[in-house]
This record gives structure tokens, C-alpha cells and sequence, in this order.
């Protein structure tokens, strides 16, 4: 089966070590920027209570929750500790003519 | 002879974290966590949000803290019982059936107990601790009721904003000459009164409370010198005390709450505490004795007990960290102000602001956001990291909107 890419927002919209909010489809992911300008995509709500995950801070290839500090590594989705213990769905992430693109 | 058994009294997440911890931690004897409640160990801090506004459900298997972690973990959970009394030279509790169990280490995770009304009809007030509060409050919130809250602190304001939301005519009475007394900043708190305010809350200060009256069908609720106030329900948030009965029995060590050192040991080197029960001597701040009543507080402690029990040696360290949710306002501090000498102040938006305390030293001690939760959380936690490394920074680059608080974080 062959999955859409879905273009999500201007490259430049994600600043480098951030994260965005972006909603589709009625759900909502998150996109992330990081130092060495490559992007990636996670769901974007926190597992551990349903708190968007684009209103926390991204440290390295960490992004945490801005509410309980639930933190995961938003390459690979993995939840790094309490009180999150639910890893976050990751999605292909590509840009292409300045724009990003999610495989969703 | 070793029991082999470590107990946990109190399955709030302060214990639970702990047990967690405990096994995560290598621990592979007896585990068993004692809960008072009947419901299995859940979150606290929907209970005067979610849970009162219908957005969560009318059950705690919505915040059922850790899901099947303790089964996993051969964590023996044992819900609604009620330990009695500790004895401390035969290593032993006792449980109010009479049945004994005997420890090498226990952990008093036991919390705080709400504050009543110390005036004639206080009986009448509800009090929001549990989810069976917070349940039965909900019953009492429907449009056009009339509640009257005792105590503008944060309990008070959020279950103000959650009944407001619902349609609820809503009375907030406080002694003191403005909400959130303790601890937060005053330009902070008037922003949130005026919040409440304009979403229809009558928030009196400086208003002493006499005493409550029940009559046929409602309350009328006495203050000094002004008309009485008609409630159908009242409800008081007037702060907590350390639930210290079992710990005051068995001898342990007392100061506003169970005396814990850096590694949260009692005066009893095989008795340890954590979370809202007890108060220890905070690193980041002078070793000066804190308590604290906070959600992640007691997360944090849980997990760093759990290190102790086992024999780390390690201080704790975590800088304090609260938040309230109000409508559609955010507010999160991290530090504590105390002892600050001077306030700084970065406007970061038109409906956002931060707050910095600084010491004599300039050392930073306390960081404060209120505002949509985007703008602000990314930036208390900033201040949280400046804080734990002790950073020295200068005003004018707190104050600049032009300055990311993250640069700060590479000097």
C-alpha cells in the first residue's frame, strides 16, 4: 500500500532546535528542526496526558512535554522516563523545494 | 533477621514513583505498597480540572497512574488499607486489621491532609483532595448553582475557573489582600484574578470569613462586616497540612511536616520520607528547609528515595516546579522566590509574560511564565535548567524579548 506524502509547512517555518504543531487529516503531529537542519515528524500529543507536544522544548534529539516533562527522543520515539512510558509514533519526514513533506 | 521486605505507605505518586523506582533500581525483595485509597493509584491534578469540567471521565481508570507497571514489577499493591501504627524497634507495621508486617525499609509517602474551616458550620465545606471529592463536588456543579470558595489559592482559583466554565455562579472569599498569596508574584496573580474576574467570578480579598449557616436548602456564609453570601455549596482551599499522625506516634523527627535530611531519611536511618508529608533541606536554596506540595515534587522525590532506600548517597537537588491551569491561562514557575532581592520582568507577548528572582548575588532563583502554554512552558523550563546550574545572569538579558533564553543556556 502506498502512503501520501502530505505537505506540512515552509522548511523555514520550524526553526533549527524547535519544534512545530501541525494538524491533519483530525490529527495532529509534531515536526521537528534539529541543529544539523534535519527534520522529523512524531504524533503530537504527549502519551502520558494529551498535551501537545509542539508547546515544549527541544534539547538535542530530545522534545519535552511542557506540562509533566515527559520526554522522548523524537527521532526514534522513544519515552525517556517517567511520568511518559508510552513511545510516540514516528512518521518519514522529507524536504523538497524548501517544503516539508510527512509520509502520514 | 532481615524481613527482606521494603513497605511504601501511601500510593500517591509520590509512592508510586517509589516503587517503581525501587524496582527499576534493582530491588528484588518483597515490595509492598500500601494504599489507603480504593482506587488504584491515579493523578492528582485533573481532580480540580478535567474530572469537575466532564472533560475526563466520571472514573479514575482515566488517571490511572502507571497502568500495570506494579503487576509487571511484583509490586504488591494492597488498595484500601489503612496502616495504624509503626513500630520502630521490631521493624514492624501495623494495619488496622490488626495483621503485622514487618520491614528493612519503609517509605512514609502519605501526603497532606486539607485544611478545614476553623469556624462555627466549617463541618459544611467540602474539601478537594481525592477523586471521591472531586466527584462528590461535581455533583454540586451545575449551571446557575451558587458556589462560594474559601481561599484563593490554587486549589481554590482552578476549581473557581472549572465550576465558572460549567456555568456555576462563583464566590471566592480570601482573607489575605490578594490571591495567590504565597508564592507567586504579585503582578502574576493580579493577572489571574483579572482573568477570573472577567469571566464573571466575585472574587472578595481581604475578606474574613465568620461563620457558615445552613439552612433549609442552601448556605449563607457570614463574613466580617458585609452581607452574607447565599451558596449552595462551599467549598474550602484553604492550603494542607503534612499528614504526620503515623510518623508523630512512632517518634520520628517533626518540622512542618516528617524532617527528612538531603536523602530523604527520617531521623530513623531505615525510615524515609517523600512528597507533600515532609520537608527537607533544599541544596539549591542555602539547605534551607522546605515542604513542598506539588505534583512533580513528589514524582521527583518518589524516584529519588527509591535511589536512597537503596543506598545512593546522592542530595536532592530538583528544583522546584508548579503549574496551574485557569481558563486560558498558563502559569508555571520553577525555584522559589524566597529571599529574592530584586524581579525582572521580560514582556515575551501581549498575553504573555516571564518573571525572573534574583539573589544579592544574581544568582537566578526563581523563573515564572503566565500565558497560552506555547509561549511560556519552553521558556520556564530554560529558566529551570539556569536555575539548577546556579547561572548568574545579567538583568538586561532576562528582560530582552531580543535575547533567546536559549543562548543563555551555552554561557
Amino acid at each position: 500500500m502506498s502512503v501520501a506524502w502530505v505537505d506540512a509547512c515552509a522548511a523555514d517555518d520550524v526553526d533549527e532546535e524547535d519544534v512545530l504543531r501541525f494538524d491533519h487529516g483530525g490529527r495532529t503531529f509534531a515536526i521537528y528542526r534539529n541543529e544539523d537542519d534535519e527534520y522529523f515528524a512524531t504524533d503530537g500529543l504527549c502519551t502520558h496526558e494529551k498535551v501537545h507536544l509542539a508547546d515544549g522544548l527541544v534539547l538535542g534529539d530530545i522534545i519535552e512535554c511542557p506540562k509533566h516533562n515527559g520526554r522522548f527522543n523524537y527521532k526514534t520515539g522513544v519515552a525517556k522516563g517517567a511520568p511518559a512510558c508510552v513511545n510516540l509514533k514516528t512518521y518519514p519526514v522529507k524536504v523538497e523545494g524548501g517544503r516539508v513533506l510527512l509520509q502520514i | 533477621m532481615s524481613a527482606n521486605t521494603i513497605i511504601i505507605i501511601g500510593a500517591g505518586e509520590a509512592g508510586s514513583a517509589a516503587a517503581i523506582g525501587l524496582r527499576e533500581g534493582g530491588w528484588t525483595g518483597s515490595l509492598i505498597l500500601a494504599n489507603a485509597e480504593r482506587h488504584r493509584p491515579y493523578e492528582r491534578p485533573p481532580l480540580s480540572k478535567a474530572v469537575l469540567t466532564g472533560e475526563g471521565e466520571q472514573s479514575p481508570s482515566a488517571l490511572i497512574a502507571h497502568g500495570h507497571r506494579f503487576e509487571e514489577l511484583g509490586v504488591e499493591l494492597l488498595s484500601n488499607v489503612i496502616v495504624q501504627s509503626i513500630d520502630r524497634n521490631r521493624r514492624a507495621v501495623t494495619m488496622a486489621d490488626g495483621k503485622e508486617i514487618a520491614y528493612d525499609r519503609l517509605l512514609v509517602a502519605v501526603g497532606a491532609i486539607p485544611r478545614r474551616l476553623n469556624v462555627e458550620g466549617g463541618e459544611h465545606a467540602l474539601v478537594l483532595r481525592t477523586f471521591d471529592d472531586s466527584i462528590a463536588l461535581r455533583a454540586h456543579l451545575s449551571a446557575g448553582k451558587r458556589l462560594t470558595v474559601i481561599g484563593a489559592g490554587f486549589i481554590g482559583l482552578e476549581l473557581a475557573a472549572s465550576a465558572r466554565s460549567l456555568g456555576v455562579d462563583v464566590t471566592v472569599l480570601e482573607a489575605a489582600p490578594r490571591v495567590l498569596m504565597r508564592g507567586v508574584p504579585a503582578a502574576i496573580a493580579e493577572l489571574i484574578a483579572t482573568r477570573h474576574r472577567s469571566a464573571g467570578v466575585d472574587i472578595r480579598v481581604g475578606t474574613s470569613l465568620e461563620r457558615i449557616e445552613k439552612r433549609a436548602s442552601d448556605f449563607l456564609v457570614h463574613v466580617a462586616g458585609g452581607e452574607p453570601v447565599r451558596a449552595d455549596a462551599v467549598v474550602a482551599g484553604v492550603g494542607a497540612a503534612p499528614n504526620v499522625g503515623l510518623a508523630q506516634q512512632a517518634g520520628l523527627e517533626l518540622d512542618n511536616g516528617i524532617a527528612v535530611n538531603e536523602r530523604l531519611a527520617t531521623s530513623d536511618p531505615d525510615i524515609f520520607a517523600a512528597g507533600d508529608c515532609c520537608s527537607f533541606p533544599h541544596v539549591l536554596y542555602g539547605g534551607r528547609r522546605v515542604r513542598l506540595e506539588a505534583w512533580r515534587n513528589a514524582q521527583h522525590q518518589g524516584e529519588a528515595v527509591a535511589r536512597s532506600m537503596l543506598g545512593a548517597g546522592e542530595a536532592f537537588a530538583k528544583v522546584p516546579w508548579f503549574w496551574t491551569d485557569q481558563y486560558d491561562l498558563h502559569f508555571q514557575m520553577a525555584g522559589l522566590a524566597l529571599g529574592a532581592s530584586s524581579v525582572v520582568t521580560r514582556q515575551i507577548a501581549d498575553d504573555a509574560m516571564l518573571m525572573f528572582h534574583l539573589a544579592d548575588d544574581g544568582r537566578l532563583l526563581a523563573a515564572s511564565g503566565i500565558g497560552p502554554i506555547g509561549r511560556v512552558a519552553k521558556e520556564v523550563r530554560i529558566g529551570e535548567m539556569l536555575i539548577e546550574r546556579g547561572a548568574r545572569i545579567a538583568p538586561s538579558s532576562l528582560a530582552s524579548p531580543d535575547v533567546r533564553l536559549k543562548s543563555l543556556l551555552a554561557a
